[in-house]
């Protein structure tokens, strides 16, 4: 068994409640630097809330989540301190209408990083680079393809240097056409050893990076497994009637 | 395998251009709308032509008393006559320059801060929010060398720019910060912001003017009298930002959730997300709305005239009871409507243009 120090991210016994619902039961989930973890499950069963924790954008009732070494907990300071280690990209992208994708990109750098603005540029450019659209740095995000506009938001998160990187579904709101090239930037990404937690419906990309899949439903974490056995020999009747009806269109 | 061409575009059909076919698409495309145009073209005709013969065709121009209005228009000698007081009250007529001299630095910061080509903006900004301030009040008021004027002798536009103007300049700021804080997680901040709001927005402004001059002079004790424009003041500022804040909370809720979130999970403070992210979309969302709250706040500033300060207006009615003078209601009051139409709608038209400007970030 490895020691706590070698997860980047804890969860334990973590509960959520909105109002009377119950939304994360018992929640227990350790991450290891590096590691790919894809979780799926059906609608309103608490993945995003699940990783919204994480970085402090919903808060937990009960258990402890612990980031790089910061226990999450009601002191603004590591709460700041979780959020500059844990970038998150979400479902419509969230990019700032008013600011071009560069200053989108060295917003965070200047402001939290205190980067000086050259070289926080230097950095959102090679970025941009990576995510393949170096020349739209000067346009607004609202010029931008919906598929440019993820990879943006990919590259804005990235410019923060981040050890985590969180995805809430960034392939949902994205056209057919536009989706390849946001997974291929995530492929990519997971490639080069990023430690990643994807909530996601597209199970070709889970089976292609994931170190590991986790299925949720009702809240609750019902199995996690390594592709290769979750798609192939499902342990419980739940993810049985998930995947059939996922994989089977 | 078959390649796909796409048809070329063609331009858009031709349809009629001109005058000749935008009147006829506009003006007379069915029979109702032909008799409509007929009707509204016949109202102008009745209407419109005696009151540009009135006013500006056989109106008396140049005189210095009634007897000079013999044409039967309208009178104009009655506002000519008295055009200093209506501008600057009872201010002296030898330090008129000083008022001129304040409003024309206002009028060059407003230019210069409206032409996109001129440099030095963040600074002619900051200039006007902390220099041009107290240069206008010594101007206006006195003090480094200069005569003191003291406030009752203040009147007409002048007065009732000064009022506008602080009432507008100060209560943007405290406006944005009861907003915020009326959408605070911290209950006590909340709790206090939203009394604040409720009360003064709870109450008519000449209510709180009366307040102002009557009731808070008991409050302190004997010989720290507040002046009494700037009780005034703070009456019209208290009112106006508790307007103003419920329209930037309207501003900060057409904001989506996921702005917030976007600058929450990229590690920004608070202050950082409201002043780089939040408030820079919002308010462009709310430019038509705190125009709207200045404009009325502008014309409000006639209501002083129950605590005994005469704008433009209290002077327009105070000229108007000279016995000298009589019969002369409608060209006071149309000269003291066209002065408050002036700037309401030199502000409106401001404000499309400052909307189009910062419409870059939505362009698409």
């Amino acid at each position: 068994m490895t020691n706590q120090q070698d997860f980047i991210i804890t969860l334990k016994n973590v509960n959520k409640w909105y109002g009377e619902f119950h939304v994360l039961k018992d929640i227990n989930l350790n991450v290891k630097m590096g590691e790919r973890i894809v979780i799926c499950g059906p609608s309103g069963s608490g993945k995003s809330t699940m990783i919204r924790c994480i970085n402090h954008l919903e808060e937990h009732q009960e258990g402890d989540i612990v980031v790089d070494g910061v226990l999450l907990n009601n002191d603004l300071k590591n709460i700041g301190q979780i959020r500059k280690e844990v970038g998150m990209v979400f479902q419509h992208f969230n990019l700032f209408p008013h600011l071009t994708v560069l200053q989108n990109c060295t917003l965070a750098p200047i402001w939290v990083r205190k980067m000086p603005q050259k070289e926080a540029e230097a950095i959102a450019m090679k970025y941009l680079e990576r995510v393949k659209i170096p020349d739209q740095a000067n346009k607004y995000p609202g010029q931008l393809s919906g598929g440019q506009q993820q990879r943006v938001a990919i590259a804005r998160s990235l410019c923060m240097n981040p050890r985590v990187m969180l995805f809430d579904e960034p392939t949902s709101a994205l056209d057919p056409e536009m989706i390849k090239e946001v997974l291929d930037v995530m492929v990519e990404l997971a490639q080069e050893g990023m430690t990643m937690l994807c909530v996601t419906h597209e199970m070709g990309f889970a089976k292609k990076v994931a170190d590991r899949v986790i299925f949720m439903d009702a809240g609750q974490i019902i199995e996690e497994n390594e592709p290769e056995s979750f798609f192939n020999n499902p342990q419980s009747d739940r993810t049985k009637l998930f995947l059939s009806q996922v994989l089977g269109h | 395998m078959e390649k796909f061409i796409p048809i070329p575009s063609r331009p858009a059909p031709v349809v009629e251009v001109g005058l000749i076919g935008w009147m006829r698409k506009n003006l007379f495309s069915s029979i109702p709308n032909t008799l409509v145009t007929l009707f509204t073209v016949y109202m102008m005709w009745i209407v419109l032509v005696p009151f540009l013969n009135w006013a500006f065709i056989s109106a008396d121009w140049i005189g210095d008393s009634r007897q000079d209005c013999d044409s039967g228009g309208a009178c104009w000698v009655f506002v000519t006559v008295r055009w200093n007081l209506f501008m600057y009250g009872f201010y002296p007529e030898d330090s008129y320059w000083r008022p001129n001299l304040a409003f024309i630095l206002l009028l060059g910061i407003l230019v210069w801060l409206s032409v996109p080509r001129l440099p030095f903006k963040k600074w002619v900004a900051i200039a006007a929010l902390t220099v041009y301030p107290v240069a206008a009040y010594t101007l206006l008021y006195g003090g480094f060398g200069l005569d003191v004027i003291p406030t009752h002798r203040w009147g007409g536009l002048m007065l009732t720019l000064v009022l506008a103007l602080i009432g507008i300049v100060v209560a943007i700021p405290i406006g944005i910060l009861l907003a915020l804080g009326r959408r605070s997680e911290m209950p006590v901040i909340r709790m206090v912001c939203v009394i604040f709001i409720e009360f003064w927005r709870g109450v008519p402004l000449i209510t709180i003017l009366f307040m102002a001059s009557v009731m808070l002079p008991l409050f302190f004790a004997g010989g720290t009298d507040a002046d009494k424009l700037m009780r005034a003041l703070i009456g019209i500022v208290m009112f106006q930002s508790a307007y103003m804040a419920e329209v930037v909370r309207g501003g900060l809720q057409a904001l989506s959730k996921g702005q917030f979130e976007g600058a929450d999970a990229l590690g920004l403070s608070y202050w950082q997300k409201m002043n780089l992210v939040v408030l820079p979309q919002a308010l462009k969302i709310m430019i038509p709305g705190i125009v709207n709250t200045l404009i009325s706040l502008f014309k409000d500033t006639s209501l002083i005239v129950i605590i005994g300060l005469l704008d433009v207006l209290g002077m327009v009615r105070q000229a108007l009871a000279d016995p000298a003078w009589l019969g002369y209601p409608a060209e006071g009051y149309l000269f003291a409507a066209f002065m408050f139409w002036i700037f309401c709608f030199s502000m409106s038209r401001y404000s499309i243009y400052l909307e189009d400007r910062l419409n870059t970030g939505h362009r698409k």
